[in-house]
């Protein structure tokens, strides 16, 4: 696997640009939304060149809408070609969901039902993906807040059969799994028993809180806390089956010191080099 | 249901206007009556909001947080954005606050957003070589007064007639305690990014009737002419050194065969 030298990763802000360019933890990775990087020019690419020239760095989309009843967005397309082009990412991966719909965009990964029609115009939206960027694509498993009716099929198989359809790739988002299995009253560990994890290029983790209002009936998939001790715990046995595979950790708010999110990332580094290569 | 009509109806009711609950189809009130709809209703709202006060810090910091973001509510519902480049979004929030009835009191806002707008705008601009003093300082008279010079990709100018918003953005942008004393008269901008980061300075009248003429694609010659016509007894050769120094100005697409 091309990305089988990175361990533990995390994603880049702003914040720490001149810090990250000097880090130099073994096999540390970047990772970025490139929507934050498809401009035409200036400081931001800037940036990013100068740690990409010191570290892997992968681009993980939030607005390619692969789940949309429409085909990609061809000039967004274009740009994201153009930045895979020239930062040579480790990874490029994307959400099983879909926010961009009839000209508008809606800052957020929308739930949708997996019906044969979706699972058809999904796979066709991952294929051009693929075929524009020249590389496949890892494609994220999302975070539930809602039932919805009318699935024809398990997110497991749905997924497995995107794999089989398309070749692309899947990120397994631990943390996702285990909001979305607290939300919808199902359990987390016979989720991760089905999912198809020969398939899985990068693994997410993050913290999560509890709804503001409603408490933890609801769990949010906030970005602004440590890893929880339970989403730990479901990433260990998933790395003693897989082995070794790239994982993140992701902090979007409440963005703590460079020095904790290090911390952070070495508990996972350490149990990737501990864990045994698959075989 | 075909995955199109499911969007069509997620995504009218997450607009920040929502869809009206008598339209509401029975399978979609079954979506929005549980808690976890208004989880998406929030981050969409909240991200098309912070996305704007990202990117208009200084309006945000002289109407205050809160005035902002319901301004900025308002506008969202307007102008929603159209793709996931959120950190260019909010164009057109200076026209809009325009004609905001609740800014009337603060008839200078829409120029200080137009320059937070400019900032942005120089942020994201493509990379492009400066115009070489040397190379300009070479040329003959005859051929300087045809030269059309084109803004550089990165440089924005903007002119407030009636404001000093020019001075009251600089200042709060730089943190600067406004001063009493501020003579209330109109006043320019260059924002500019010789090194990387965008930079700012003030822009007499000249200054902004040269670069207007360059960007139209007029001669030297032109350009000159607009900037003494805009001001009268304007040192020219000290606005050029402006620009230079500034980085305002693109190098010719020729320049490599020009130079010696």
């Amino acid at each position: 696997m091309a990305a089988a030298h990175l361990t533990a990763g995390l994603g880049l802000k702003p914040q720490h640009y001149a810090q990250a360019v000097q880090c130099t933890d073994p096999g540390l990775w970047w990772e970025v939304h490139p929507e934050n990087y498809l401009a035409d020019g200036g400081p931001r690419l800037a940036w990013l060149e100068a740690i990409r020239a010191q570290h892997p760095v992968a681009l993980h989309g939030v607005s390619l809408s692969l789940a949309a009843d429409a085909p990609p967005d061809e000039s967004h397309l274009a740009r994201l070609a153009a930045l895979a082009r020239r930062i040579e990412p480790a990874i490029v991966s994307e959400h099983l969901a879909w926010s961009t719909w009839r000209g508008h965009y809606l800052p957020d990964l929308l739930p949708f039902p997996r019906t044969h029609a979706a699972l058809a115009r999904i796979a066709a939206n991952i294929a051009r993906t693929q075929d524009v960027l020249q590389r496949t694509i890892a494609v994220e498993n999302p975070t539930h807040y809602l039932h919805i009716d009318g699935h024809d099929w398990a997110e497991t198989d749905f997924l497995a059969e995107l794999v089989r359809r398309t070749g692309c790739q899947l990120l397994l988002d631990v943390n996702n799994v285990y909001i979305s299995a607290h939300n919808l009253g199902t359990r987390a560990e016979d989720y991760l028993g089905a999912f198809p994890l020969h398939a899985v290029a990068e693994i997410h983790l993050a913290g999560h809180h509890a709804d503001p209002e409603l408490g933890e009936a609801l769990l949010i998939d906030s970005h602004d806390a440590p890893v929880a001790d339970a989403v730990w715990a479901l990433y260990q046995r998933v790395i003693a089956t897989t082995g070794p595979l790239p994982t993140l950790i992701e902090r979007d708010d409440q963005l703590p010191a460079l020095e904790v999110l290090l911390a952070e990332r070495g508990r996972a580094h350490a149990a990737l080099t501990e864990a045994l290569p698959c075989s | 249901m075909q995955l199109s009509t499911f969007q069509d109806g997620v995504a009218a009711a997450l607009m920040p206007q929502g869809a009206h609950p008598a339209d509401t189809a029975p399978w979609l009130s079954a979506l929005r009556s549980q808690p976890g709809f208004a989880v998406y209703r929030n981050t969409v709202h909240k991200a098309c909001i912070d996305a704007l006060q990202a990117n208009y810090p200084t309006v945000c910091a002289l109407v205050g947080e809160e005035w902002f973001r319901a301004a900025a509510g308002l506008f969202v519902q307007a102008r929603p954005p159209t793709d996931g480049r959120l950190m260019a979004y909010g164009e057109g929030f200076a026209h809009f606050l325009q004609g905001f009835k609740a800014a009337a009191g603060l008839p200078y806002l829409p120029a200080v957003a137009r320059l937070d707008r400019c900032w942005t705008e120089s942020h994201l601009a493509a990379d492009a070589p400066l115009l070489d003093a040397a190379w300009l300082a070479r040329q003959s008279p005859e051929a300087l007064s045809g030269l059309c010079l084109a803004p550089h990709p990165a440089a924005r100018w903007a002119w407030s007639e009636e404001h000093p918003a020019s001075t009251l953005w600089q200042r709060q942008r730089e943190g600067t305690p406004l001063d009493a004393e501020l003579p209330w008269q109109g006043d320019g901008a260059l924002l500019t990014r010789p090194e990387g980061a965008v930079q700012w300075m003030p822009l007499a009248r000249a200054g902004i009737a040269f670069l207007d003429a360059c960007a139209a694609a007029l001669p030297l010659e032109l350009a000159a002419a607009h900037a003494q016509q805009a001001e009268p007894g304007a040192d020219l050769g000290a606005l050029m050194a402006q620009l230079l120094q500034a980085g305002a100005l693109c190098a010719p697409p020729h320049l490599d065969e020009d130079t010696p």
